[in-house]
């Protein structure tokens, strides 16, 4: 009798070899930032766009929309633009750009042993109310950034390193709302 | 200039997408390398014990300026075909202070918190819900305050027009502020997060240092002038000059400014007397040294039915404006067939008060006398497109830009 062990088939499939792989720390912000600059350049070297992701996002929204109420869309000017007529809202570069960012996410994840079930918060909160917190600050984040025409992506990376001139009012001022409020909220993360 | 592709053309467009893909997926890996899936890290920012944030986001801004800059001075990249986010002030600075306020509560913005949905991070996928809910809304209610929304509107105005820099001195400038920047961070997370500097890596130094010297190269390097630009495309775009390939009879001028699908934009670059005497009716006057500005402005309000028509009054200084409006890469550029001279022998044969000049007018002069400066109040000035059929060869072929689209966040 061999040992138990080397008596089970050996699987080449396991969920313990994705979810449990060692976790390994996250890269030097400098260098992180340094490899986003040069895909920001790339993006703009090769196509002529920046990098986006709230415009995608906006894209899937329209497109469920005008699944259930296309005359709705045909009727309000600025979803028109994106679905009006037989338009598809997803024909577009920064849909793609999107999903690829999702996946590029979960790669890294997977490689670096960070795909885990869990919730980040701060000490002093349920895991409840981040979750309820995070709903609504992405609730306000999508607002802003639409109105704005572009998140901290679209606007402050591609814009930034383009010097557009409004990009950098807005890059301060996404800074400035975030400390105005930050020694008010300060219970939700220390 | 090479760069940007036209990847559409180059491609089609499902390896384009293809294309965006990779760019979308290296996107979302750097992202969460660098942490950015974790709210905790990204909140951490607002309370200066780790900078993370600020670090990430103004080294790649730099970085990726530097490489845009130099690439535009080397000649390879072309900055009037890259987007440039469009500056409406209010919106944007509005727009800002609330996605502020979002990120404080929320923990991460749209990007980020996709790369944290992707790693299974449940405050992440709430996120996201409530951004799509929060995009959800503003596409509702955006149809009652749109004047303002379009409201404080620059176009594409850059630092470097609102300082009246060139584009080295403020690639120089920007970096020099983000190393103090990064400077100040590193102080602000000794105090506030206890950090021990000292056992920062030292190869962050040389980093520094390699951006400033990448920013003294690029103030040095200068940037391509019309000029040199020109210089660059010469060969193939005088052939379509010689070749006769973008002069378009009078003809189809008419045709076209009738033709409802069409926005034709004529440029007369003729003195102010000779355009005061006559000009065709919606014709523009434009001088010279405006030319640059105007480029500029075009390709910000870029639409793919526009056309521009060149005239002066034969064809030379109508050519040399097309010269500097190409080379500025403004799309879908003509000039008038003969210039106005030639269209008043088309249409003012029958108009007795304008009377040809007795001797054959000087290069660019105009040929016809008039009895008075009434500008495009003469008959030849706006002809009835349905009265002249005239036959004529078409040349004009809208070509799309290299970027077709919105751009930024779409």
């Amino acid at each position: 009798m061999t040992s138990a062990v080397s008596a089970k088939p050996k699987k080449n499939f396991s969920w313990k070899a994705i979810f449990q792989r060692p976790e390994k720390p996250y890269v030097h912000p400098y260098l992180g930032g340094a490899l986003l600059g040069v895909v920001l350049f790339l993006a703009f070297f090769l196509t002529g766009n920046g990098l986006g992701a709230s415009g995608g996002l906006n894209r899937v929204v329209v497109y469920v929309q005008d699944q259930f109420a296309p005359e709705h869309v045909d009727r309000n000017a600025y979803l028109l633009k994106m679905a009006g007529g037989d338009k598809n809202p997803l024909d577009d570069w920064i849909v793609p750009m999107i999903f690829g960012a999702i996946v590029g996410g979960f790669v890294s994840g997977w490689l670096n042993g960070r795909l885990k079930v869990e919730t980040n918060k701060g000490p002093q909160i349920s895991t409840r109310t981040r979750w309820l917190m995070a709903f609504t600050g992405g609730a306000i984040m999508g607002y802003g950034a639409r109105m704005a025409r572009g998140c901290t992506s679209g606007q402050a990376l591609s814009g930034g390193a383009t010097l557009s001139a409004g990009s950098w009012a807005f890059m301060f001022a996404v800074f400035a709302g975030a400390y105005a409020l930050a020694y008010f909220v300060r219970k939700l993360w220390n | 200039m090479p760069f940007p592709l036209p990847l559409e053309t180059l491609l089609g467009k499902p390896l384009m997408y293809v294309v965006f893909g990779l760019l979308g997926f290296a996107f979302g890996y750097v992202l969460e390398i660098s942490g950015f899936g974790n709210s905790k890290k990204l909140a951490a920012q607002f309370y200066f014990k780790e900078m993370t944030v600020l670090k990430v986001m103004f080294t790649a801004i730099v970085v990726a300026m530097v490489l845009i800059f130099a690439a535009i001075g080397l000649g390879l990249l072309d900055y009037n075909q890259i987007w440039v986010n469009p500056t409406y002030l209010w919106p944007g600075v509005i727009g800002g202070l609330i996605m502020g306020v979002g990120f404080i509560i929320g923990g991460f913005c749209p990007g980020t918190s996709l790369v944290s949905m992707a790693t299974f991070k449940l405050d992440g996928l709430f996120f996201v819900l409530g951004g799509l809910t929060g995009i959800f809304l503003f596409g509702e209610t955006v149809v009652f305050y749109e004047d303002w929304w379009n409201s404080s509107y620059y176009g594409r105005v850059t630092l470097m027009d609102l300082f009246n820099l060139s584009n080295g001195m403020v690639v120089v400038l920007v970096v020099l502020m983000a190393l103090f920047m990064f400077w100040g961070a590193e102080q602000l997370e000794a105090i506030f997060g206890k950090r021990d500097l000292k056992k920062e890596p030292r190869l962050r130094l040389a980093g520094a240092a390699m951006l400033f010297v990448g920013a003294l190269a690029v103030l040095f390097m200068g940037t391509p002038d019309t000029a040199e630009k020109w210089a660059r495309i010469a060969p193939e775009k005088e052939a379509l000059l010689t070749e006769r390939k973008v002069q378009i009879e009078p003809g189809e001028l008419l045709a076209n400014l009738a033709d409802d699908r069409l926005r034709v934009v004529m440029l007369d670059v003729r003195s102010e007397s000779d355009y005061n005497l006559f000009h065709i009716q919606g014709a523009r006057r434009i001088e010279f040294h405006q030319l640059l500005a105007f480029a500029k402005q075009a390709q910000a309000q870029y639409a793919p039915n526009v056309v521009y028509v060149l005239m002066s009054n034969d064809e030379s200084a109508a050519t040399e404006a097309w010269r500097i409006l190409v080379a500025e890469s403004v799309p879908n550029v003509y000039i008038l067939e003969g210039g106005i001279n030639n269209w008043l022998r088309v249409f003012a044969a029958a108009e007795s008060d304008i009377t040809p000049t007795p001797n054959p007018p000087g290069q660019d002069q105009l040929g016809y006398i008039f009895p008075a400066a009434l500008g495009s109040r003469y008959e030849a000035a706006f002809p009835d497109p349905h009265h002249w059929k005239l036959e004529y060869t078409p040349k004009i072929q809208l070509q799309l830009k290299r970027d077709k689209s919105g751009g930024g966040c779409g």
